[in-house]
């Protein structure tokens, strides 16, 4: 009379596997069986936080810091995050917003972050300039995202080329000589004209993103958050820009952040490109140890402005805000800037890392010593913040497309624009 | 216990079975053979059931509560961060007939459909029967078949999209040398066609062919040697015998490819580097692409769920249809 029992038993188990299977675990951060805490921080780009993730570790023995890091912030990043946000699963306990995301996460989506004052940020405010400080709060005034660091611009070039070229390669006189975007394309169709090899630009994206970014309060929205990509003057000249560079043949028509992007950066296939101080730790990264003091760093055509530049916010999803919040005000506290302006040149938020002499008279061994505290701290207390709106990141990838498809010659300019606009009308759900 | 009854279990050992087990007398006894003939019945009855419900319990909650889910959210205005949105009954089907990116996406995933699937079912075919002969170092050569498949997809679709740079890429570097200028494969439409189907079939010809090859064990050799005492060539034999004899499989796969490629994902989501938009102006933007940029980048989930729903629909259909197509080989009679 065994046997029977035995296959109860059987059953009985087989019932409980299935169960078993049905019953999902939770991954990502949280606690580990020897009682220490992972905290895991999602970024994109370069933060240069190693060093600060090993002090911070030896400080809080703890502590495990987990980073993952995706290079491509609007196709791959801004997707990932929003998918794991809206399943309420999935994201890091710390997450970096950059500044073209800020409203899409802070003004819509702000109940998926935690309110940083309860957790011991309230006081920190001298830390930050004014407006940084300020763009951190989501209307309600709650404190999501404390600043790490600001874009202040430059644009990059390659002296090699220049040199190559006949035009001049010391960085202040480079910088003279463009003064205005129009002076920008001077240049270009003399840099063209001598026929190097390679193309004055890499693709039109990035400098129709500077200028737009530089156009004062408003881009593709308006602070009501309207759609006004197709009206807005900052955008259609911005346009103007992008479209003349394609027209006079100076780019090389590589995707921004693809493979052949980064290989043209090691191969110094294009002259320039627009560097907010973040570009610097990719250009390095990228280049590697033979692109030393290949590149330098002049002023920017136009008026200084602002691209990118980020905060860091915990998610309500994370198991340990307590210890989340303690370590994202250490990253983006005056010590941590610090650390992140020594590893990857990000330029801080904090004004006093700014006059901090470390920062003021840095000169970056890698760009041929470009004095690159000065260039960028300089214009970088004057900055003002740049309204973008809800969809702004999905609709620059719509206009980034656009412009590609554009100088590959697959769409004419008129087409091209016509692209964007109805492709950021969709994805600003018009 | 000297009754085996249908369905019971087996004596166990030699009888008696030693001391301690005495077997219950009289009503006692009836009782519990009663009892263990219903268990019985009920065991037999019920546990194939039982063994089996794990996959279809997952099912149900993965598989088929989406599935029906889908189509009440489809029916909705619905975004993922707010929500439920109101009720809009067929608006997003309506709005779908008439969105042009819909019809452009359902294009490129046919197009890359009839230049991955045709050319490589074929492939497939010829391998299989090359394969079939007697060759040296059989084994080797039908494992080689396997390994593309044995590699992620995402590391093929990497490699691949290397491959296919326009400035830096090795086969444009390669073309160079018979004077052909660089082509911009992720720019064209066609070309990007061309590239995607490569890595597709890259990864599953051989596959498919070890499929065949298994068929192709199963034709009895006895066919083959009277066509052959008949004079009929091996072109000959390869027609009309092993391709009849190969039907049932030839349809398995073709439905197995077509459910397959109507949901292209991977491969052209890595060859654009990771983004949704199929290029710059969706030239190689698949269906499954599209819904996953109108749920998750746009937010729109209704609407990405009136496609999925009308994707799965076109499954059916083609799925159907090729079914048809392909039964139109002559079986073997």
């Amino acid at each position: 009379m065994r046997t029977y029992k035995r296959r109860y038993w059987q059953a009985a188990v087989a019932a409980a596997g299935a169960g078993v299977l049905l019953t999902t675990t939770a991954c990502g951060g949280g606690s580990n069986d020897d009682g220490t805490i992972t905290l895991v921080i999602d970024t994109f780009g370069v933060f240069g936080y190693e060093e600060l993730f090993e002090k911070y570790e030896a400080d809080n023995p703890n502590i495990t810091i987990e980073e993952r890091n995706l290079t491509d912030l609007n196709a791959t990043y801004v997707p990932q995050l929003q998918q794991n946000i809206a399943a309420g699963d999935g994201a890091g306990d710390i997450v970096a917003i950059e500044e073209g995301i800020l409203q899409q996460y802070y003004l819509g989506q702000g109940d998926a972050f935690v309110d940083l004052a309860e957790y011991g940020a309230a006081d920190q405010e001298q830390n930050y300039l004014p407006w940084k400080w300020e763009l951190g709060k989501d209307p309600d005034g709650r404190l999501l995202g404390l600043g790490t660091d600001i874009g202040g611009m430059s644009m990059c070039y390659n002296v090699d080329l220049f040199e190559d070229a006949g035009l001049p390669t010391d960085r202040d006189e480079v910088g003279a000589s463009w003064e205005t975007w129009d002076d920008f394309i001077k240049v270009g169709q003399e840099f063209r004209d001598a026929d190097t090899g390679a193309s004055f630009v890499s693709t039109v994206t990035p400098y129709f993103n500077t200028m737009n970014a530089q156009g004062g309060t408003h881009t593709f929205f308006d602070p009501d958050n309207n759609l006004v990509a197709d009206s807005n003057p900052v955008v259609t000249d911005s346009w103007k820009l992008a479209e003349t560079l394609s027209e006079e043949g100076l780019s090389a028509n590589l995707a921004m952040w693809s493979d052949e992007w980064n290989a043209g950066i090691q191969g110094n296939v294009f002259a320039t490109l627009p560097c907010p101080a973040w570009m610097l730790g990719h250009v390095e990264s990228t280049a590697g140890d033979a692109g030393r003091d290949k590149w330098d760093i002049a002023s920017v055509p136009g008026e200084g402005g602002n691209w990118g530049g980020s905060w860091l916010s915990v998610t309500t999803q994370s198991e340990h805000p307590e210890e989340a919040a303690k370590l994202a005000i250490f990253l983006s506290s005056p010590e941590g800037q610090l650390g992140a302006w020594n590893a990857a040149n990000n330029l801080p938020s904090s004004p006093e890392v700014l006059d901090d002499p470390a920062v003021s008279e840095f000169e970056r061994d890698y760009f041929n010593n470009a004095p690159v505290g000065q260039i960028y701290g300089e214009t970088a207390k004057e900055l003002e913040p740049v309204y973008y709106g809800i969809n702004n990141a999905q609709v620059a990838e719509e206009f980034r497309k656009a412009m590609e498809a554009m100088e590959q010659g697959q769409l004419s300019p008129d087409e091209a624009w016509g692209q964007a606009n109805d492709g950021a009308k969709r994805a600003a759900g018009e | 216990m000297t009754l085996l009854r249908r369905g019971g279990a087996p004596p166990s050992g030699p009888e008696p079975s030693g001391p301690g087990s005495r077997p219950p007398v009289g009503a006692d006894q009836e009782r519990l053979e009663r009892r263990q003939t219903r268990f019985n019945h009920f065991d037999l009855k019920v546990s194939p059931y039982l063994f089996i419900s794990p996959f279809f319990l997952l099912f149900a909650v993965f598989g088929l509560f989406p599935l029906l889910y889908t189509v009440w959210v489809s029916l909705h205005d619905w975004t993922l961060l707010g929500g439920n949105q109101g009720f809009v009954g067929i608006a997003n089907y309506v709005k779908l007939v008439q969105d042009g990116k819909f019809w452009n996406a359902l294009y490129n995933t046919l197009g890359i459909f009839a230049i991955a699937t045709v050319p490589q079912l074929l492939l497939a075919l010829l391998l299989a029967d090359t394969l079939s002969r007697r060759i040296r170092a059989a084994n080797f050569w039908r494992m080689g078949l396997l390994l593309p498949y044995l590699t992620s997809v995402a590391a093929v679709a990497i490699v691949f999209s290397q491959l296919f740079g326009t400035q830096f890429g090795l086969i444009n570097y390669g073309l160079g040398f018979f004077g052909i200028d660089p082509v911009n494969w992720k720019g064209g439409t066609y070309t990007s066609w061309a590239a995607i189907a490569v890595m597709v079939d890259w990864r599953w010809t051989g596959y498919n062919a070890l499929i065949y090859l298994a068929a192709m064990q199963a034709v009895p050799k006895d066919l083959y040697e009277a066509a052959s005492i008949d004079g009929a060539s091996r072109m000959r034999q390869f027609w009309q015998i092993t391709i009849p004899m190969l039907r049932p499989t030839i349809i398995f796969t073709v439905i197995i490819s077509t459910i397959g490629q109507m949901q292209l994902f991977t491969e052209p989501v890595i060859f654009n580097g990771g983004g949704m938009s199929g290029g710059t102006s969706g030239q190689s933007q698949t269906v499954m692409m599209l819904i996953f940029e109108e749920a998750f980048r746009f937010n729109n989930y209704g609407y990405g769920s009136a496609i999925a729903w009308t994707l799965f629909v076109l499954i059916v259909l083609f799925g159907l249809v090729n079914t048809l197509l392909s039964s139109r080989i002559k079986g073997a009679q």
